[in-house]
């Protein structure tokens, strides 16, 4: 005990020694520390999910796609993972157990706070819409990463990375329906997808008073365009790894904008 | 507490290396189970499996969980089907004489159900290989409208309202919290725990029984013309071939999954162990019999732009020869694995 006492100490101070060394303090990606309360804080990231301008709505309003077909959303859920966030001047902090499902019907899933985040300014964020291959590959998972979530292929496993579902006109699915399940990990039709929304010249800087928050905007028209223009009316449903989950993948790349950060 | 279940781990995980390195043959089946009775088992001679429970300690105490699990309807939505009713131990664990799966509310499926052994070396599940690790292969059955057709989530809720299973799961896993990742994980223990390795076959291969003079040259017939796709001593190379069915699919098989034109009408290379047990034969079940299965290689192959080289053509042999093969064939029935106590349905009288 005494010993693992002293190397502790050793240890501590050696890194101490090391990093004062350098030039840049923020150079080192900061191990997450014993008493967060010195040297880490805490920053939220907020998702809200719109159509064009105006906040999503479900069932009642009805929105046109780049394509000009209207359509109303039933359901909008996506994973992002794998949280990397980048210090001014270099170094990274990855969120460890880095898994969020965002369900548009469900605003709290749309709020998280990453905890354990170094003391520093952050100027730019990554992710992965979608849930890593490894992670799909790994057996039994939980929590986010729970089957009992419906974000589960069981015929063909692995996660559905994102799922748009409602309703249009031009639909020629039964009930008008249109669904869209996006799903796999590998191969030529892999949809995982990460993603570095800009800060722009925002900063988010975690201090031990304040707790910044990102706030990302995640605009579902993006769906039906850029780079690939997709016409319900030929592609009305799709739930299946091919090249239309491929390119519905590219096209929600960019759903997602930093629309402010508060510090 | 805590330090006695370290122990407990420890000395777990030594047995399973020990058990692991060693590489022995298992000890004759005892009707109690024993904690050393329950130990990944890695037959002679066989490659490293897939699947060697990491991150899934096996343990006596997961395998009885799991197999309860395994043979307890409650994981069908109007609980009147469990695994076990479409895989049968005596049947190695398939579905005898049914030629598609036959599910909740009398409704049929559109594949054979396969026996369940060796399944710690597959690299993938299911006819089409959809499925990519044997702890998420139950949620398919379970969440199947024609097979099991109930939620995860309200599975879970009724293991979890099962006072029966309390114990169970806090011996298993020290929680009585149920969810889904432990269901699957115990699940995953009993179904990794079926390992068919005491066939006539493997008697011979390890020099303990000789084979007919019918049954060797059946063998030899064998080493030369099936091999390559049902490749020893696991009998299969977990390969996607079309072995010449259809000129049409009705089914895509493989290509269910990757999209691919080139995997058309491919399915997974079955494995041939316990084959006399597992009829009817195919994906489909449309061979009653091992004959049947070897007129269809000798001239019923048909042609399709998938068609795996090795069989277009047919392949040819003599009636006596057809025959020399289902004599070996036989002898990859492994009966003491077909009555292994072990594996026996707990809720049975
Ligand atoms: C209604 C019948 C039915 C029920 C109930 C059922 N299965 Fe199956 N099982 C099948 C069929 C049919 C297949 C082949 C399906 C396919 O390939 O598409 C299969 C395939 C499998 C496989 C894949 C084997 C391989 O080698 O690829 C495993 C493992 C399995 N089942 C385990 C289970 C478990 C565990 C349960 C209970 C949670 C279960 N089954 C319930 C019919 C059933
Ligand atoms: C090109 C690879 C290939 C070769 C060579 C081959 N098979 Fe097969 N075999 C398969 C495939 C693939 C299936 C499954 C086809 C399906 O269901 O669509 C299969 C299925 C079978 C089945 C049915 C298994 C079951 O569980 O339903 C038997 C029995 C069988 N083969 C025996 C043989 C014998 C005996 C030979 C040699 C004379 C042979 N096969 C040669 C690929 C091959």
């Amino acid at each position: 005990m005494k010993t693992l006492k002293y190397s502790l100490l050793l240890f501590i101070s050696a890194s101490l020694i090391f990093t004062s060394c350098k030039k840049d303090p923020y150079e080192e990606t900061a191990p997450t520390p014993s008493n967060p309360g010195v040297t880490a804080g805490s920053l939220s990231i907020h998702f809200e999910n719109m159509a064009g301008d105006s906040s999503l709505v479900f069932n009642t309003e009805s929105y046109v796609t780049a394509n000009n077909d209207t359509f109303t959303v039933s359901m909008l859920k996506y994973y992002i993972s794998n949280i990397v966030l980048t210090k001014s001047g270099g170094g990274t902090h990855v969120e460890a157990e880095s898994y969020h499902l965002i369900d548009a019907s469900d605003l709290a899933t749309g709020d998280f706070t990453l905890l354990n985040v170094p003391f520093g300014d952050y100027t730019a964020i990554s992710f992965m819409i979608g849930v890593d291959s490894l992670r799909n590959v790994s057996g039994a998972q939980t929590g986010a990463l729970d089957p009992a979530n419906g974000m589960f292929w069981s015929w063909s496993t692995g996660y559905i990375q994102a799922k748009l579902e409602g309703y249009s006109p031009q639909s020629t699915a039964g009930g008008n329906q249109i669904i869209y399940h996006v799903g796999g990990y590998k191969g030529i039709y892999n949809p995982l997808k990460t993603v570095s929304p800009s800060f722009g010249t925002e900063v988010a800087s975690v201090s031990s008073t304040v707790t910044p928050e990102i706030h990302i905007k995640a605009n579902v028209l993006e769906w039906f365009t850029s780079p690939v223009n997709i016409s319900i009316a030929s592609t009305s449903f799709n739930m299946t790894v091919n090249q239309t989950s491929l390119d519905m993948s590219d096209n929600y790349a960019d759903m997602f904008t930093v629309e402010h950060i508060h510090n | 507490m805590l330090i006695k279940n370290a122990i407990k781990y420890l000395v777990v995980a030594a047995t399973f290396i020990v058990a692991a390195s060693a590489c022995e043959v298992d000890p004759p089946i005892k009707k109690e189970l024993p904690a050393n009775d329950i130990r990944m088992i890695i037959p002679e001679g066989w490659p490293y499996p897939e699947y060697d429970f990491t991150g899934n300690t096996l343990t006596k105490e997961g395998f009885i969980l799991g197999r309860k699990l395994f043979y307890d309807p409650q994981l069908s939505r109007d609980n009147s089907i469990s695994c076990g009713s479409c895989h049968q131990q005596f049947a190695a664990f398939s579905h005898l004489d049914h030629n598609v799966s036959h599910g909740i509310d009398n409704l049929l499926g559109v594949r054979n159900a396969p026996g369940l052994f060796n399944l710690n070396w597959n690299t993938s599940f299911m006819w089409d290989g959809g499925i990519n690790h044997i702890e998420v292969q139950p949620i398919g059955p379970i969440t199947n409208p024609v097979e099991m057709d109930e939620s995860i989530a309200n599975m879970v809720t009724k293991i979890q309202n099962d006072a029966s299973y309390t114990s169970l799961f806090n011996d298993a896993f020290g929680t009585e919290t149920v969810t889904s990742q432990l269901i699957f994980k115990a699940i995953a223990q009993f179904q990794g725990m079926l390992v068919s390795y005491n066939s006539k076959y493997d008697l011979y291969s390890r020099g303990q029984t000789s084979l007919t003079s019918s049954e060797q040259n059946g063998l030899n017939l064998f080493m030369a013309k099936c091999n390559t796709c049902h490749t020893a001593p696991l009998f299969t190379n977990y390969e996607f071939m079309n072995n010449g069915l259809d000129t049409i699919f009705t089914d895509a098989g493989r290509a269910t999954i990757t999209s691919l034109a080139s995997d058309s009408g491919t399915f997974k290379v079955p494995t041939l162990r316990n084959i006399a047990l597992t009829r009817p034969y195919m994906h489909d079940g449309r061979f009653t019999s091992l004959d049947a299965v070897l007129n269809h290689y000798v001239s019923g192959v048909k042609n399709s732009s998938t068609l795996s080289s090795q069989v277009a053509g047919g392949i040819q042999l003599t009636t006596t020869e057809k025959a020399d093969i289902i004599a070996f064939l036989k002898t990859l029935t492994d009966n003491t694995f077909k009555n292994d106590e072990r594996f026996n349905d707990p809720f049975a009288p």
